[in-house]
C-alpha cells in the first residue's frame, strides 16, 4: 500500500511534536524538583494569596469574596466558633454542593462521608473555625510558611494531612472549578500540591 | 426524573422530580404551597428562605434533593392555627406593607428564636441583614421579633 506523502509527512510531525512534549514535561518536572524548599512554598504562596483561596482565610471575622476580596455586600456573616457562620447566615444557606449556572450564582463544593467519598448532596462550604482561623490575608510567604506548619495553627496537622488537605478537600479542588466568572489560581492544582510536597518533603524551610 | 421523600411541615412527602430543581420551585408548583416566594433567584433577597433541618435556607438555589430524608418547614408549616410567637407578633404589630418579603422574614425570625431566644437588636440585625424589605419595614420586623421573644416566654406559649 502506499500512502500519500502529506500523511507521511504528517505522521512523522506528530512524532516529532508528541517526543517534544514528554521532553518538556520532563524538563518541567526537573526543573520543580530542583527548586529549594523556600522556593517552592513561594510557588505555593501565588496560589495562598489568591482570593479563590483567600476568600475563606480572611484577617477578620467575616468571609470575603470577588476577585478584589471584598465582603458580601449587606450580610453581616459572622465565622462562628466552628467555621460555618451563625443563627440564620450558615454559610450552606447559600452554599451548595456544586456551583449555581451563571454569573454571580453562589459557588458550592460537595462534603465528605466518613468513608471519604464525595457528599454530592451536601455542602461543605465553611471558613476554617475560630480556635484555629488559618489567616492568609495580610500574610507575608515568610510568616504562612511558619503558621501552616505550626500544629497549634493549622489545627493540629501533620505534613502528610497537610499535603492530604491540599491534595484532596473539595474546597480546595473548588479553586479550580470556581465557576462562571471567577478566575483560576495562576499555576495548576497538580503544581500547587508538587510545591507543597516539595516544600515539606525537603523540609519545610521558609522564605526570608 | 427521581422519587426524593422528605419530611414537609410534619408529614412524608414523595415527590417525583428532577433532583436538581430548585427545592422553591417543587414546594410551589409540585406541592403547591405558595407562602414561600420568588425573589432574587440567587440566594440575596431571603424572600424564598425554609427551614432544613433548622436552618435557614435559600430554596431558590437549593436542589431538592439536598431534601431527601430531612426536615422541610414552610411558613405554612410554622403551626396549623397562627399560634407560633412569630405569627402571633407579626399580626400583633402588623408588620407586613407589600407582604412579599415577609415569609421570607419570619422564617429567618423564627430561626434566630429558635437559637437564641433573647436576641440584642445587633443579634437581629445580624441574623436578619439577609432579608431585604423593599418596603422598609425593619423596623416593626425588628419590634416584632422582640415580641415574638416575650410570647416565647408566656406559659403555654408555642415556640
Amino acid at each position: 500500500m502506499k500512502l500519500p506523502l502529506p500523511m507521511i509527512a504528517g505522521c512523522l510531525l506528530s512524532i516529532a511534536t508528541l517526543f517534544a512534549l514528554s521532553e518538556s514535561r520532563s524538563t518541567a518536572s526537573k526543573a520543580q524538583s530542583d527548586l529549594t524548599a523556600s522556593a517552592a512554598f513561594a510557588k505555593a504562596y501565588q496560589v495562598f494569596m489568591h482570593p479563590r483561596c483567600l476568600n475563606c482565610h480572611p484577617a477578620g471575622d467575616s468571609p470575603l469574596r470577588g476577585e478584589d476580596s471584598r465582603p458580601h455586600s449587606g450580610l453581616r456573616l459572622r465565622r462562628g466558633s466552628d467555621g460555618q457562620g451563625v443563627f440564620t447566615l450558615k454559610c450552606t444557606n447559600c452554599h451548595q454542593a456544586q456551583n449555581q449556572t451563571g454569573l454571580h450564582m453562589p459557588p458550592g463544593a460537595p462534603n465528605i462521608l466518613k468513608d471519604g467519598a464525595l457528599d454530592l448532596r451536601n455542602p461543605r462550604w465553611h471558613l476554617p473555625p475560630a480556635r484555629t482561623p488559618m489567616v492568609f490575608q495580610g500574610r507575608s510567604a515568610a510568616q504562612l510558611c511558619r503558621q501552616l506548619q505550626d500544629p497549634k495553627q493549622n489545627g493540629g496537622l501533620t505534613t502528610e494531612q497537610l499535603i492530604h488537605h491540599v491534595s484532596t478537600d473539595p474546597l480546595v479542588l473548588w479553586g479550580w472549578n470556581p465557576g462562571e466568572g471567577r478566575a483560576k489560581p495562576p499555576i495548576t492544582h497538580q503544581e500547587f500540591v508538587a510545591s507543597v510536597r516539595l516544600w515539606l518533603e525537603k523540609g519545610g524551610e521558609c522564605p526570608q | 426524573m427521581n422519587q426524593i421523600t422528605f419530611i414537609l411541615n410534619g408529614k412524608n412527602t414523595t415527590v417525583e422530580v428532577d433532583p436538581e430543581k430548585p427545592l422553591l420551585w417543587v414546594l410551589r408548583e409540585d406541592l403547591g404551597l405558595t407562602g414561600t416566594k420568588y425573589g432574587c433567584g440567587m440566594a440575596i433577597c431571603g424572600c424564598c428562605i425554609v427551614h432544613l433541618e433548622g436552618d435557614a435556607i435559600r430554596s431558590c438555589v437549593t436542589p431538592v434533593a439536598r431534601a431527601e430524608g430531612k426536615r422541610i418547614t414552610t411558613v405554612e408549616g410554622l403551626s396549623n392555627d397562627l399560634s407560633h410567637p412569630v405569627q402571633r407578633a407579626w399580626m400583633e404589630l402588623q408588620v407586613p406593607q407589600c407582604g412579599y418579603c415577609q415569609s421570607g422574614q419570619m422564617m429567618s425570625a423564627a430561626c434566630l428564636l429558635s437559637l437564641n431566644s433573647k436576641p440584642t437588636d445587633s443579634e437581629i440585625a445580624d441574623a436578619m441583614s439577609g432579608n431585604l424589605c423593599r418596603c422598609g419595614t425593619y423596623k416593626r420586623v425588628r419590634q416584632a421579633i422582640h415580641r415574638a421573644a416575650e410570647i416565647a416566654h408566656e406559659k403555654g406559649a408555642r415556640r
